[in-house]
C-alpha cells in the first residue's frame, strides 16, 4: 500500500492503494467515479477510456502509480457548470447509442482524438476509434457525432 | 404456419397453479394516494405465461395484470412494468405511448421498470413483445385515465364531459376559460380503476408524440456517465465477490490450500462445487482466490469440439418436430431439376459490454438483488430455488443494463451474490470478468440444416425437404408457395449451454434458405430476386424485397474486380426484412469486404422512426460478426478463445454505409424490431460472395480469415 496523490478532473485528492492496482478499479471502487467502465479488463474495448494529460488512456490496464500527480479527465469531468461537452451533446443529437454502457469511453475516445486532431476527416475518426467496442452497434452513429462535434468547433472559431 | 414450437429458448417456467384474488386496498398502501390504473393482460401469448407474481406488493396478484399506471399526488404519471431497458429504447417509446394517450408531455412520465416487488409480473423483455403487447396495453391504459381524469375535472367544475379537454398536462374547458393542472385533480385522491376493454385509441394517422423521434428519455445520464448499471452500485459495506472456476465445464472440486495468515481478512465460502471468495476489494478478492489453488477434476467423458460437432449433432438427433405438407415425393417426380446442400453455423457470444452483474443484499431474512437480466421474475424464482427461500422474501430489480441481445435470461451471478450475502451477512458485489461471460454464460446454438428441393425448369419450387439440427425451429418454415414440403427440426445433445439469441435461430433458418434459394436460381440461371418473386405470394414479405432493390439498384452493374451484390429476405416475430449487400474480395490476401448494404425493413406503425433506425443498424452491425468471423471455439469442455483480444467482434472499419428504407404500414399494428433485422444479412452476404467470386459458402461464419480464393 502506498499513498498515492492523484488530480482528477481538476480536484487533487489522494488514495492509499497498491501502486500497482488499475487506475479503472481505483476511480470505480475507490472513488466511485463509475462513469468509467469496464469491458474486457485488456485494452481491447475502450470502454475503460480515460485522458492522462490530454492523452487518450485504457484505465484497465494502467497502473495508478504510474498516474500520480498527471491530469486525469474522467467522463464525469466533461461537464462544466451543467454546460455538456460538445461531443456529449453531438452524441445526443445523433443519437449514438443504445444501452449507452460503451458510451463513456466513446465520448474519451473521441475527445481525444479531437483534441489532437480537430478536423478529423472520416477515415481517421475511424482508424483512431477502432479499440473501441459498441455491441449495440451504433458506430455509424458514433463517426456521426464526431463529425457533428468536429463541424461545431469549426462553426465557434 | 407455426405447428413447431420454439423450444429454444426463452427458458419458460410452468403455469402457475393458481390464481389469487386480490385486494385493492393494496394497491393504495402502496401507492398512497392518486389514482391508480389496473392494466388486465389481453392477448397473452403462451410465451408470457410463466410463474404468478408472488412476493412482495404484488404477492397477491393476479397473473393478468400487465402493468399499471399511477397519477401522483404531485401530478406526475408513474407506469409500472415490468419490462425492462437494454437499450431497445422501450423506456422511451412506452413513455410516448402513454403521453400520446393521456395528452402529457413526455418528460412527465416516468417508468418504473423491472422490479419484482413494484411492477406486475412479466415473463421477461424478449421475443419482441413490449412493442406488440405491452405498448397497447398502456395505451389503453393511458386513456381510461384520461377519461376519468376529465369526468373528475367536469365534476370539480360543475359540467359535461365532453367539454373538458386535457392539453400538455392541463385541464381545459371548451373556451379555454378554466384551466387547472393533474395534481389539482390528483390532490386527496383515492382511486383504484380498471381499464374498460372498450376504450377508444388514439388511431394511429393521428399520433403527435407517439410515431415521432422523441430522444432517448434518460440519453443525458448515460453521456454523462451518470446512469447506474449494477456494476456501478455501491452499498454501505460492500464486500467483493468473486467465483473460482473449474477448468472445464465438467470438472469437481477435488481440493484446495487453507486460506493463508496474510489473506485472513477475506471470506472463502465453500459449498459443493461452488467456491468463492469476499473481500472488502477486488484486488485482495482475487489474490486470495488464487492462493487457494482449487484443484478440479474433470470426468473421464471427452468433450466434442468444433471438428466433430456436426458429426456429433447428427448422432445425437432425435426425432424430427414438423407436420408435412403436400407429397414431398410427388414434389420431386415434378421436378426437373434437384438440388442438395448441407450448411452449418457455429455457436457465437452474445458479448454484451456489461458482463453479468449482481449485488446482493440479505438483510432481516430479505433478500435484495439488483442484477442485469432480461427475466428479473424468472431470477426470482432461480434464486428461491437455489437458495431455499420463499420468493415472498426475494426482491429482483433490474437497473437499466448494458445490453443482453437474449444472453441474459439466467440468473447465475444473481444466485453467486446472493450465496455470499448471505452466508456474509453485508452485501456483495459480483461482476463477472470477459472471460467468465465469453465461457459461463450461454451460446447461441450452434447447428447443420440439410436441404433438399426440387424445381421446375421455368423456376417453380416444387419441393422442399428442410431439415435443422439443434440450432433451433424460429422462421423454419419459409413463406415461399411451395406445394409439397417436409420441414422439420430435431432437437440434438449440445456440448455447449446453449439460450435464446437475437433472433434465435431464424438467422439460421433463414441463412440455410435464402442461400438455398439463391443456388436454386443460379442452377437455372435466373436472377435471385425474380426466382423469389415468382414463388412468393406474401404480400409484406414482397414489398420489402422491392423497396430494397429498388432503393439498392438491383441488377445494375458493379464497379471493380471481385464485386457481386446479394439479396435475402425474410419474416419473424411480425416483422418483414430484406436485405441487399455489396460485397468485394481481395485477390491478394482473400479478405471479404463489406462495401454497401440496404435493408428495408416493416414492423407495422412505426412507434420512433429514429430509435428504429437505430435498431435496424445495430442488428445489421451486430449481423456482420455472425456472418463473416464470430465462432467460440472449444475443445474437451473449455472455451478456447474468451477474450476479446481472440473472438472477434464488428468494429468501426468493419461496418460499410447502411441504408435503412423504413416501410410505414399505419394499417398494421406495431411489431417489436430488436430482432428481426438481423435475419437477412448473413444470406445476403454469402449470395453476394457467391456473386463476387462463384464460390458458394455454406457455413457461417462465412470468411473468419478471409476467402481462400
Amino acid at each position: 500500500m502506498a499513498n498515492i496523490a492523484l488530480n482528477i478532473n481538476g480536484k487533487k485528492l489522494s488514495v492509499d492503494v497498491d501502486p500497482q492496482t488499475s487506475l479503472l478499479s481505483v476511480l470505480r471502487n475507490d472513488l466511485d467515479l463509475t462513469g468509467t467502465k469496464y469491458g474486457c479488463g485488456e485494452a481491447q474495448c475502450g470502454a475503460c477510456t480515460v485522458l492522462v494529460d490530454g492523452q487518450q488512456t485504457r484505465s484497465c490496464i494502467t497502473q495508478v502509480g504510474k498516474v500520480a500527480n498527471k491530469q486525469i479527465t474522467t467522463i464525469e469531468g466533461l461537464e462544466k457548470d451543467g454546460q455538456l461537452h460538445p461531443l456529449q451533446d453531438a452524441f445526443l443529437k445523433a443519437d449514438a447509442m443504445q444501452c449507452g454502457y460503451c458510451t463513456p469511453g466513446m465520448i474519451m475516445s473521441g475527445v481525444a482524438l479531437l483534441g489532437k486532431t480537430p478536423r478529423p476527416t472520416r477515415e481517421q475518426i475511424i482508424q483512431h476509434m477502432n479499440g473501441n467496442i459498441c455491441r449495440c452497434g451504433t458506430y455509424l452513429r458514433i463517426v456521426a457525432a464526431i463529425q457533428m462535434a468536429a463541424e461545431e468547433k469549426r462553426g465557434a472559431e | 404456419m407455426n405447428e413447431i414450437p420454439e423450444v429454444e429458448r426463452y427458458e419458460l417456467s410452468e403455469e402457475p397453479p393458481y390464481h389469487f384474488g386480490f385486494d385493492r386496498r393494496q394497491f393504495m398502501k402502496a401507492f398512497g394516494g392518486g389514482l391508480a390504473l389496473i392494466v388486465p393482460l389481453t392477448n397473452v401469448l403462451s410465451q408470457e405465461q410463466g410463474e404468478s407474481g408472488r412476493g412482495g406488493f404484488n404477492r397477491d396478484l393476479p397473473k393478468e395484470i400487465g402493468a399499471w399506471i399511477h397519477l401522483e399526488q404531485d401530478g406526475s404519471i408513474v407506469v409500472y412494468t415490468g419490462k425492462v431497458e437494454f437499450g431497445q429504447n422501450i423506456r422511451t417509446s412506452l413513455a410516448q405511448v402513454v403521453a400520446e394517450e393521456l395528452h402529457v408531455p413526455v418528460s412527465s412520465i416516468r417508468l418504473v421498470m423491472g422490479d419484482t416487488e413494484l411492477t406486475p409480473f412479466d415473463a421477461g423483455t424478449f421475443g419482441s413483445r413490449t412493442t406488440p403487447t405491452m405498448a397497447p396495453q398502456l395505451r389503453k391504459a393511458a386513456v381510461a385515465a384520461r377519461e376519468t381524469l376529465i369526468e373528475l375535472a367536469a365534476q370539480k367544475w360543475q359540467v359535461e364531459p365532453s367539454s373538458v379537454r386535457i392539453v400538455d398536462a392541463r385541464f381545459v374547458n371548451h373556451d379555454a376559460t378554466k384551466s387547472m393542472t393533474l395534481a389539482d385533480i390528483a390532490k386527496g385522491l383515492k382511486l383504484v380503476k380498471t381499464i374498460p376493454a372498450d376504450v377508444k385509441l388514439t388511431p394511429v394517422e393521428k399520433w403527435t408524440v407517439a410515431g415521432t423521434s422523441t430522444p432517448k428519455v434518460d440519453g443525458r445520464d448515460h453521456v454523462t456517465g451518470r446512469h447506474k448499471y449494477t456494476s456501478d452500485i455501491r452499498r454501505e459495506g460492500m464486500l467483493f465477490g468473486t467465483v473460482i472456476r473449474p477448468s472445464r465445464f465438467d470438472a469437481t472440486l477435488e481440493g484446495r490450500q487453507p486460506v493463508s495468515a496474510n489473506n485472513a481478512s477475506s471470506n472463502v465460502i465453500e459449498d459443493g462445487n461452488f467456491l468463492a471468495v469476499t473481500a472488502r476489494d477486488p484486488q485482495t478478492a482475487s489474490r486470495t482466490a488464487q492462493s487457494l489453488a482449487a484443484r478440479w477434476k474433470p470426468s473421464a467423458e471427452s468433450q466434442p469440439g468444433n471438428a466433430e460437432l456436426f458429426d456429433y449433432f447428427r448422432k445425437t438427433a432425435g426425432q424430427g418436430r414438423g407436420r408435412p405438407v403436400g407429397s414431398i415425393t410427388d414434389g420431386f417426380s415434378a421436378a426437373d431439376q434437384k438440388l442438395e446442400q448441407t450448411y452449418t453455423v457455429q455457436y457465437i457470444a452474445h458479448a454484451p459490454l456489461e458482463p453479468r452483474a449482481s449485488v446482493a443484499e440479505w438483510v432481516d431474512n430479505k433478500l435484495t438483488v439488483w442484477t442485469g437480466t432480461q427475466r428479473p421474475f424468472g431470477v426470482r424464482g432461480e434464486l428461491a430455488e437455489a437458495l431455499h427461500i420463499p420468493a415472498s422474501q426475494i426482491r429482483v430489480i433490474v437497473p437499466d443494463t448494458g445490453s443482453g441481445y437474449g444472453g441474459k435470461h439466467s440468473g447465475e451471478c444473481a444466485i453467486e451474490a446472493a450465496r455470499l450475502a448471505i452466508a456474509t451477512k453485508k452485501p456483495v458485489k459480483v461482476v463477472w470478468s470477459r472471460e467468465e461471460e465469453f465461457t459461463w454464460a450461454y451460446f447461441r446454438p450452434a447447428g447443420v440444416i440439410d436441404v433438399k428441393s426440387g424445381v421446375k425448369n421455368d423456376g417453380t419450387i416444387t419441393a422442399w425437404e428442410f431439415h435443422n439440427y439443434n440450432s433451433g425451429s424460429s422462421a423454419i418454415q419459409g413463406r415461399y408457395d411451395i406445394p409439397n414440403q417436409n420441414v422439420q427440426f430435431h432437437e440434438t445433445k449440445s456440448p455447449l449451454r446453449q439460450g435464446s439469441y437475437r433472433g434465435l435461430a431464424a438467422t439460421a433458418n433463414h441463412f440455410a434458405r435464402e442461400s438455398h434459394l439463391d443456388e436454386l436460381a443460379a442452377l437455372l440461371k435466373m436472377d435471385p430476386l425474380q426466382f423469389r418473386l415468382k414463388n412468393l405470394k406474401d404480400e409484406r414479405l414482397r414489398a420489402v424485397l422491392e423497396a430494397a432493390a429498388s432503393h439498392f439498384g438491383w441488377g445494375k452493374p458493379l464497379k471493380g474486380e471481385l464485386r457481386g451484390a446479394g439479396i435475402a429476405g425474410g419474416f419473424e416475430k411480425g416483422g418483414y426484412v430484406a436485405t441487399c449487400a455489396e460485397v468485394s474480395v481481395d485477390r491478394r490476401t482473400g479478405k471479404v469486404k463489406l462495401e454497401r448494404v440496404v435493408e428495408a425493413f416493416e414492423c407495422g406503425a412505426i412507434v420512433n422512426p429514429t430509435h428504429l433506425h437505430n435498431q435496424i443498424e445495430g442488428a445489421v452491425v451486430q449481423a456482420i460478426g455472425g456472418a463473416l468471423f464470430e465462432t467460440i471455439e472449444f475443445s474437451n469442455g473449455t472455451v478456447l478463445n474468451p477474450r476479446f483480444s481472440r473472438y472477434r467482434v464488428p468494429r468501426f472499419n468493419d461496418v460499410p454505409p447502411i441504408e435503412v428504407v423504413l416501410v410505414d404500414r399505419k394499417d398494421l399494428p406495431s411489431a417489436g424490431a430488436g430482432e428481426t433485422p438481423i435475419v437477412g444479412l448473413a444470406p445476403a452476404v454469402g449470395n453476394a460472395i457467391f456473386a463476387a467470386t462463384g464460390k458458394r459458402l455454406r457455413a457461417l461464419p462465412l470468411a473468419p480469415k478471409g476467402l481462400q480464393t
